[in-house]
């Protein structure tokens, strides 16, 4: 084990760290609209709705996040037309199609774990609250919404520590996030193991902190007292 | 450093020095030296002669797919004995394991789209880094000035990110494979690459490379090393005196400028 060489990487791979967590919790904000908003489609009721979202998650979850980045960032560039469109400044960027790629991902994972959330409210409460004559609007936002946070929240925290992990993918379209440095270190000092150590290290620490901040705030809803 | 690297290097030992069997390790993805055809199997000018060679030595070849930044770690490993993957032997790489003599050599350039403004640039036909005269110095500024601010593509681990670290400020873009890095050249993501001429050529042949063209100079010497060897472990010397023998046997009686002519169409023998 060559420790001289995990210390000096340590402080590159750390270098990594601001992009992963920028690429990371862009993606999860941008994620979770997206993941409310096919949550809301599924059960909406009406099969114009429910049938895209059923096969938008269908087609995400069924298919390796791996091939859906190569699909965004070198399969999109292919097009003539897209490489000529508005759209173009965005997708030409790997940071982006990162970004788009996760977000994507999140949102379609996370849209069955609030659909699950939002399916497991009694209907004896939405009827309770009809019979205190609170509107539909009114019902979501203090009955379901408030009860589908709490009902979702360990399955969400997970979803926040595979996104971690996830990230790492995105070094293969030339970003040196955490694993993207530790790669190019290894290309050159022919050092898997160690380098990796501590880029798993880096990433151990961070989902550390992630699980703690869900443990807290699910302490906070009482999930522990609901079970 | 090269302490720790040395001695990390404690190779596999094998037995008896008796090589029945040779396991050679490529990358598949760098046309035409070595690369997948659409039925997947290896097929490139390292192939073919990986096959003569081993002819020569008596031995059987057998060919193990590797992603090329693990390509040295897993011959240091013994997952394969040899590599024959368009390395070039350059003194970095000779820290950690040892090479045969070339077998071919070729100099780097570099690559743009036509509507590029890098498609007129001009410059002297030749750069070599062995020589540090005012020309090798004139030229290398006269590339970096044509490039600084844009986005310059190199593949991972190789001479040529090597020489854009060190000579160019260019905004760097590295890659696992040159397929990788050809799609977003002619995707325009990156303004221009660096790699080998022969790789660069069998792209521009293809529909997707028509409007790719090569400018600046033949890069060559210096850290891009002394031309494409067999990459061997250090503990392995009867393996490279065997390499070594066979390789000047089959330029000398002219199966690499064959082989060279077949795959290159010009003859990149030593």
């Amino acid at each position: 084990m060559r420790f001289e060489l995990m210390y000096e990487s340590f402080f590159k791979i750390v270098e990594g760290i601001p992009l992963t967590l920028q690429v990371v919790s862009i993606s999860t904000i941008l994620g979770i609209f997206l993941a409310v908003a096919v949550a809301l489609m599924r059960i909406s009721g009406n099969r114009l709705m429910s049938l895209p979202a059923y096969y938008f998650v269908y087609l995400i979850r069924g298919t390796p996040l791996l091939l859906q980045l190569y699909f965004v960032y070198y399969g999109l560039s292919q097009f003539e037309a897209i490489r000529e469109s508005i759209l173009w400044p965005i997708l030409k960027e790997p940071y982006w199609c990162g970004i788009i790629t996760l977000t994507i991902s999140t949102g379609a994972y996370s849209s069955e774990i609030i659909r699950g959330g939002i399916l497991s409210v009694s209907k004896n409460y939405i009827e309770a609250s009809g019979a205190l004559g609170l509107s539909q609007i009114k019902t979501f936002m203090l009955i379901t919404l408030p009860i589908t946070v709490r009902q979702a929240l360990p399955a969400y925290g997970n979803e926040l520590i595979l996104m971690v992990k996830a990230s790492s993918l995105i070094s293969i379209v030339t970003l040196m996030e955490i694993t993207g440095i530790a790669r190019t270190i290894i290309s050159k000092t022919y050092a898997p193991v160690e380098i990796f150590l501590v880029a798993g290290s880096i990433y151990l620490v961070i989902n550390f902190i992630i699980v703690m901040f869900v443990n807290l705030a699910e302490r906070r809803l009482g999930i522990e007292k609901a079970t | 450093m090269v302490g720790l690297m040395i001695s990390a290097l404690s190779t596999v030992a094998f037995a008896d020095g008796h090589w029945s069997t040779i396991k050679i390790g490529t990358e598949g993805a760098y046309e035409p030296w070595n690369f997948t055809d659409s039925d997947g199997n290896l097929v490139g000018a390292e192939l073919d002669l990986a096959r003569d060679l081993c002819a020569r030595m008596n031995a059987e070849c057998e060919f193990v797919q590797q992603d090329w930044d693990g390509i040295i770690p897993a011959l240091v490993n013994g997952k394969y004995d040899v590599i024959m993957a368009g390395m070039s032997v350059t003194e970095e790489r000779k820290k950690t394991i040892s090479f045969s003599k070339a077998y071919m050599t070729e100099p780097a350039r570099f690559f743009a789209l036509n509507s590029s403004p890098l498609s007129t640039f001009s410059s002297a036909k030749n750069l070599n880094l062995d020589d540090d005269g005012d020309s090798t110095s004139g030229t290398i500024s006269a590339l970096n000035n044509a490039m600084k601010g844009m986005n310059v593509g190199v593949t991972v681990a190789t001479i040529h990110e090597d020489f854009a670290n060190k000579y160019l400020d260019s905004n760097l873009k590295v890659y696992p494979t040159q397929d990788e890095m050809n799609l977003d050249l002619a995707a325009g993501r990156i303004d221009a690459m660096l790699c080998d001429v022969g790789t660069a050529e069998a792209f521009m042949e293809t529909a997707g490379g028509s409007d790719v063209v090569t400018f600046g100079p033949n890069v060559f010497g210096g850290l891009l090393g002394e031309g494409v060897g067999a990459g061997i472990r250090q503990g392995d010397a009867d393996l490279k005196a065997m390499f070594d023998k066979a390789i000047a046997d089959a330029a000398a009686d002219g199966t690499i400028s064959k082989i060279s002519m077949q795959w290159f169409g010009k003859d990149l023998a030593p």
